[in-house]
């Protein structure tokens, strides 16, 4: 955060030093910079909260949620922000064709771990909410 | 303002690793195999975003290739992984499952 207040403190005295009419080129790497770090920073924070939520919650059930949620938004928000900072070049399609497959193997992946440990008989820490049971489908 | 941005790519993959040293807790001491596959299909994605800011720190965009490669393989071993746990045979035709004819 540092880093970032002084180089928005620096940005209007280099604007100065380069004249009125100077290039303008220097603000669209400014509002990159600024995109690109936003947009890894909260990608890092849903990846570090999935991995805490892991970690730390009771159920293998309420741990997929985590993983799988988090993981897929912060996965695309870190991705997000190496295209902007990419430009165009073919760096930015082939960044793009790894989301892509991310976002469409992430939740598949998820949806089946959650069938299959269904299927196998994992039973969630029940609290008020209860899931239903196999048998009751089935008759 | 590139020297910062080489600092924020460092921090970034320090603590993508932070993340992956934390996951690897889970998948040694997950109680059932279903913990243990979630955490190493989690680590698989975690993999892929170090690849690609890896990338940017060496400046050396090929790295990319290897992670779009580990993407896919890492969705293919997880489903692998669980066909095998469900039917204790990987050669299981989709469309002739043995439950399904168990249950006819």
């Amino acid at each position: 955060m540092n880093i970032l207040l002084m180089i928005l403190a620096a940005a209007p005295a280099a604007a100065e030093l380069a004249g009125p009419s100077g290039p303008p080129i220097e603000w669209v790497f400014l509002l990159r910079f600024l995109l690109t770090t936003a947009s890894l920073f909260a990608g890092l924070f849903f990846v570090l909260a999935g991995t805490l939520g892991v970690l730390r919650l009771p159920d293998f059930y309420t741990r997929l949620h985590a993983a799988g949620m988090t993981d897929t938004l912060g996965a695309e928000l870190i991705l997000l922000g190496l295209i902007i900072q990419s430009g165009f070049s073919q760096l930015t399609l082939k960044l793009m064709l790894v989301g892509f497959f991310l976002l469409v193997t992430s939740p598949t992946a998820t949806h089946a771990v959650a069938h299959s440990a269904y299927k196998a008989g994992v039973k969630p820490v029940l609290g008020r909410f209860r899931a239903p049971s196999l048998d009751e489908e089935e008759s | 303002m590139s020297v910062a941005l080489g600092y924020i790519f460092l921090s970034v993959a320090f603590l993508i690793i932070v993340s992956m040293v934390m996951m690897l807790a889970r998948l040694i001491g997950g109680p059932t195999l279903y913990d243990r596959l979630l955490a190493v299909n989690s680590f698989g994605t975690k993999t892929v975003l170090f690849l690609c800011v890896f990338c940017f720190i060496i400046d050396r965009p090929d790295g990319v290739d290897i992670a779009l490669l580990y993407a896919l393989m890492n969705f293919i071993a997880t489903i692998a992984v669980l066909k095998f746990f469900n039917y204790k045979a990987l050669n299981v035709g989709l469309l002739a499952r043995p439950d399904v004819e168990a249950e006819e």
